[in-house]
């Protein structure tokens, strides 16, 4: 304990400090902030959890002592207490109370401070063989192709197309509707090319290579563009 | 050992389906192979008359199925190959008059005397098709260069693999090397190109073709045919050898094999 005035702890959730329940509440809070702006670099930005033990808190000293830790870069994330008082005042500012277990029921507030490196896609089909004429796929989300699209295929979906292959056949991306829908493929020489409500068929090229492309709407108008 | 059951098969009609039926059962018999033909094209029926046994019909594959005659009654006996045999369609019938489980039977009874059956199966991809097919160990797809046949051809194979029958294998018949090199014609590279299936022979446009068929001699009893060549060559496949691809350029000069290249190196 510094000065047996506070003591200062790393746990799971952030710093845990605790704070003297018996020595004189703004000596304490001073000397506290002496520490914060001599250690500065090392907690700025860091989530505080203040125990005071039972000590009761007004509502106006727990307020100065966020400032103080707001100034300093630090948040004020809990307060832990014994004290019906203090329990009062953290609630009324909207922080976290009670020892143990950090407010069962309100750890909807947890999502805005931990992100799950997860992303959320959406669904679709993967089909790994060529689509032959005659056909189909449908899908209420996305398609995705390992594999050519053959004339007289046919895919369908409510989201993206992607074909990993030639497309030589018909694809309709975006079939609800949504024209932010795209179609790619390694080589785009379909048959006819669908995005929401657009439509258009591939001109006669002599002598073309082979190249991924992108087809989009923009401006009212399907635009196949190669893929960089 | 059981027989192969081998389907030859292609969507679209006239692209030689018959012919190379035909040619494909004398060649394998002249390899001392034991052949029974089945034409599964009921109501249509041709293979007899190219097979030059249409005189010789008294029971036909319905009645088989029907349970009028026995099989051997309807199994026409080749005039040159005594274990050449073909099996005719029924002329007066459609193609509901046999279902798939009847060919899975027929064929079955057939195996264990025979080397190989050759199902001719009818253009088209109903009933008929599935009839044709329901056996079937090997398939194979016969196409012409054109757009339209390699379309159907491409549709069959997706048929075929939906069926567990698939890919097959394909045949690529009435190739005239001139048009390819001027461009006016699909090479076989451009063909397996969009089939992505691996090819069993390509048969040279050849004018003794006609005839034959039209005498009952098939062409690959011709030993100056191209097209005879070609199709024994596709027999000597199906039989497991190896057998090189044949030239078909007569003229093999510099030019002629430059041009080649840029038709897509097909041979």
């Amino acid at each position: 304990m510094h000065d047996q005035l506070f003591a200062i702890k790393g746990v799971r959730e952030g710093l845990l400090v605790t704070l003297s329940a018996t020595e004189e509440w703004q000596i304490v809070i001073a000397r506290l902030g002496e520490h914060f702006d001599e250690q500065s670099n090392f907690y700025t930005g860091a989530r505080i959890i203040v125990d005071v033990g039972q000590r009761p808190v007004p509502k106006y000293d727990l307020s100065s002592l966020k400032a103080l830790l707001e100034r300093r870069g630090l948040m004020l994330w809990a307060v832990l207490s014994t004290s019906d008082t203090t329990n009062d005042a953290t609630n009324a500012l909207d922080l976290r109370t009670s020892a143990g277990s950090f407010v069962p029921g309100r750890e909807d507030l947890d999502d805005g401070i931990e992100i799950s490196p997860e992303e959320t896609g959406s669904s679709g089909v993967m089909l790994r063989r060529t689509l032959r004429s005659g056909r189909t796929v449908h899908s209420p989300g996305h398609v995705v192709i390992y594999g050519d699209v053959n004339p007289g295929a046919e895919i369908i979906a409510i989201g993206d197309i992607i074909v990993w292959g030639r497309l030589r056949g018909n694809a309709h991306a975006g079939a609800d509707g949504d024209e932010s829908a795209v179609i790619c493929a390694l080589d785009m020489i379909p048959t006819q090319l669908r995005i929401a409500g657009y439509i258009v068929t591939s001109p006669a090229e002599k002598g073309r290579k082979a190249r991924p492309e992108v087809a989009q709407v923009r401006d009212h108008q399907i635009v196949v563009e190669t893929w960089e | 050992m059981g027989a192969k059951v081998i389907t030859v098969t292609s969507g679209k009609g006239g692209v030689g389906k018959t012919t190379a039926t035909a040619n494909l059962g004398v060649a394998l018999a002249r390899m001392d192979k034991r052949v029974v033909l089945v034409d599964a094209d009921i109501g249509l029926r041709n293979l007899d008359v190219v097979m030059g046994l249409e005189n010789r019909i008294v029971y036909d594959l319905v009645d088989v199925v029907e349970g009028r005659c026995k099989l051997r009654q309807a199994m026409i006996k080749h005039k040159q190959f005594p274990e050449l045999y073909l099996i005719p369609a029924a002329q007066t019938r459609d193609k509901t008059a046999v279902s798939p489980a009847d060919m899975i039977q027929l064929t079955d009874k057939l195996r264990q005397e025979m080397d190989f059956i050759v199902i001719d199966s009818p253009a088209g991809i109903e009933r008929g098709f599935r009839n044709a097919i329901a056996p079937a160990d090997d398939v194979l797809i016969v196409t012409n260069p054109e757009v339209s046949a390699v379309r159907d051809a491409d549709r069959i194979i997706g048929l075929l693999e939906a069926e567990n029958k698939g890919p097959g294998r394909l045949i690529l018949n009435r190739v005239k090397m001139e048009m390819i090199r001027k461009g006016e014609m699909m090479s076989a590279a451009d063909v397996t190109d969009i089939l992505a299936i691996s090819l069993i022979g390509i048969v040279p446009e050849d004018e003794n073709v006609v005839p034959a068929s039209n005498s009952g001699v098939p062409v690959s009893l011709n030993e100056h045919s191209r097209a005879g060549q070609a199709f024994r060559n596709i027999a000597r496949r199906l039989n497991g050898e190896n057998v090189p691809f044949m030239q078909l350029d007569e003229n093999n000069g510099f030019l002629q094999r430059l041009a080649r290249l840029f038709a897509g190196g097909s041979s």
